[in-house]
């Protein structure tokens, strides 16, 4: 693996509602290399879909990157203004969103909505366009790409529909691509295949991926490295074998024993107690103090990182040994 | 225990497709277009014991969720026969205080709670009209419905925008309990629980099971939550059961290739990276399902009879059936 290329540092990302200052991301680092897949896990209000969006430029008011920096191979995205990011936005940071139908122009077949991706950054004849919609179609395991071209979305079935806005994301070759939950609505043998095709495609072309998603076990099978979120922090990041094999961050422990297949089938599965505290009414220590059987008084003080080795970090005052 | 609560006997449904009024007009006059039909469940005979958790799993499109509204008798079926403890299911549902005996938990509990009732009427109402409790009696009753799904008495009086969504489908949960059925439900219940929640909302059904033996019907995609919860289990494919047996049964020893397939794409949490080919192929249309075995153009066993020949449910070992023609009989 190579150096990073793509830093995320301290980043915080409020909301400045009418209740009050809602911190969906709080003090969120991490970094990604070429052709590695981070993984970032988390249930609702973890704030993992909102670093997505704020590492696309697309926080819209109230919200507001109120500190920290995102930088793309040194430079620094947080500063740009709206038309500096569209050219980063696509061409070199791409995103994938959980429904394609959100995503796809109904009223446009696929040739036409790629195309116009392209033409949107690039100047190139309509035969190098066709060839290059055709290979990433092809890319992504996408049967008779040629018919395909002139297909509208709602001819296609929901797995077809995601191959699609993965193949839009490929086509101007960007550094790396943020998926959001990009295969939780499919089915699984469809979810299979598009995980193979992924993965395949970031071993060979050295994309940086940021794969964002509740499901551990998808994660276990795709990422190379996992960072953990809970109520707008990180609470562990580390490699998936560190994360899945040796996890030490109560939370991960827990989310993992919550997991069905984890559990012998038929016997009360480990539960989490509780709920997620109100993004609201932060303290300023740990946020999962008020669910966690570990917890003591010194867990509502600022936590501070724990490095467990170059690539293990966690949150917490009282991890488990091994 | 091994009693039969309910009983489907070659159930089938099927729907018309685009049909409005414009078009029941136009085709009046365009006789030649013939109407679409789908096929959502087609002839599919099951049966549920006293006490037991059966579930359903299968993907987009098989069906399992019409077959569950069938079920629970909110939809007529086409054709084909159910039966509750030995009695036609129409002159059961008939008697409104018996049909309260098989209830119904949804996905989504926020389109299911009617958001203008507070909780403690959502809960309350049908007892008291059916008589299972009197008027002054309900705070009682329904505190003690709360308790047993695990919310605080003090809910009755709030609204359901003001639970999270676990809270909620515990409220769904209890809204079922509360009429004392017989036979409950599940459509995809824990489907959009975030995992630690979800984790509370099974172990919940399980309390429930075992306290009260209440007979369960459970649908789910999700294999992992199915294999923890049910003592059967049948999968369905584009409105087929394809195979049905114990649960341990299936996941030790799985027969028809869909099965198959369907436990090797469960995402597992592990540290192997699959590196293999999944199988290919989408899932067809329910609007044209492929002919003879609707599996055979997605399926690695296939030979030519598969696409001629609709295969019955045959029985492997005792209790262990399946739909495939080219697995030997033993």
């Amino acid at each position: 693996m190579t150096a990073p290329f793509f830093r995320v540092d301290n980043l915080n990302t409020w909301f400045f509602t009418r209740q009050g200052v809602i911190k969906s991301v709080r003090d969120i680092s991490f970094e990604l290399s070429r052709g590695e897949v981070l993984g970032i896990v988390g249930e609702s209000g973890s704030g993992k879909s909102v670093t997505g969006m704020s590492i696309m430029g697309q926080i819209d008011e109230p919200g507001r990157i109120v500190s920290g920096s995102i930088a793309l191979d040194g430079e620094e995205l947080t500063t740009l203004g709206f038309e500096e990011m569209r050219h980063y936005r696509g061409k070199r940071i791409a995103m994938v969103f959980q429904n394609p139908l959100m995503t796809l122009n109904p009223l446009m077949r696929v040739r036409d909505q790629m195309y116009e991706a392209i033409g949107e950054h690039e100047n190139i004849s309509r035969k190098d366009m066709h060839d290059r919609c055709i290979e990433a179609l092809k890319a992504v395991g996408i049967p008779s790409p040629d018919e395909r071209l002139n297909a509208y979305p709602h001819e296609m079935s929901g797995g077809m529909r995601q191959r699609v806005v993965i193949a839009i994301a490929l086509l101007l070759g960007p550094d790396m691509i943020i998926a959001d939950e990009p295969t939780t609505a499919l089915d699984v043998t469809i979810q299979a295949q598009i995980i193979y095709h992924i993965r395949r495609l970031i071993d060979e072309h050295g994309l940086g991926m940021i794969w964002i998603t509740h499901d551990l076990s998808t994660l276990s099978e795709l990422a190379d490295r996992i960072m953990v979120m809970y109520a707008g922090a990180t609470m562990e990041i580390g490699t998936t074998e560190e994360i899945i094999g040796a996890a030490r961050h109560p939370y991960t422990r827990k989310l993992l024993d919550s997991v069905p297949s984890r559990n012998v089938p038929g016997r009360k599965l480990k539960q989490i107690p509780g709920n997620m505290p109100s993004l609201l009414a932060l303290g300023k220590g740990c946020p999962f103090a008020s669910r966690c059987d570990r917890a003591t008084d010194i867990c509502s003080e600022p936590v501070p990182a724990i490095q467990l080795s170059a690539t293990h970090h966690i949150w917490c005052y009282h991890p488990f040994e091994d | 225990m091994n009693e039969t609560i309910f009983e489907a006997r070659d159930l089938s449904r099927s729907f018309s497709v685009g049909s409005s009024p414009l078009r029941d007009f136009a085709d009046h006059f365009l006789r030649d277009r013939p109407p679409k039909v789908l096929r959502a469940v087609d002839n599919v005979s099951l049966s549920l014991r006293e006490g037991e958790t059966l579930g359903i799993v299968g993907e987009s499109g098989c069906g399992k969720s019409t077959l569950a509204r069938m079920i629970a008798g909110i939809l007529p079926a086409s054709s084909g026969e159910r039966r509750f403890r030995d009695e036609p299911y129409e002159s059961f549902l008939a008697r409104n205080r018996d049909a309260l005996k098989v209830q119904m938990v949804f996905q989504d509990p926020l389109s299911s709670l009617n958001p203008r009732l507070r909780v403690g009427d959502i809960i309350g109402e049908a007892a008291v009209l059916h008589g299972l409790v009197r008027r002054p009696q309900i705070k009682d009753y329904v505190a003690d419905i709360l308790s047993q799904v695990g919310l605080p008495a003090d809910s009755m009086g709030r609204y359901p925008h003001q639970f999270s969504g676990g809270q909620r489908q515990r409220i769904g949960i209890a809204r079922a309990l509360a009429v004392k059925p017989d036979m409950l439900i599940c459509d995809e219940a824990v489907a959009a629980l975030d995992v630690s929640v979800q984790a509370q909302i099974i172990n919940l059904l399980m309390d429930i099971k075992q306290d009260s033996g209440l007979a369960m019907i459970f649908i789910s995609h999700d294999l992992g939550v199915i294999r923890h919860l049910c003592d059967r289990v049948a999968v369905m494919y584009l409105g087929r059961v394809v195979e049905l047996t114990e649960t341990e049964q299936l996941f030790a020893s799985p027969l028809h290739p869909y099965t198959r397939m369907l436990l090797e794409g469960m995402p597992k949490i592990s540290l192997q990276r699959r590196r293999f080919m999944p199988i290919q192929g989408e899932i067809p249309s329910p609007l044209s399902p492929p002919s003879g075995c609707h599996f055979h153009p997605r399926c690695p066993m296939a030979t030519e009879h598969c696409g001629r020949i609709r295969p019955e449910l045959r029985e492997a070992s005792s209790g262990h059936v399946h739909a495939c023609l080219n697995i030997e009989p033993c």
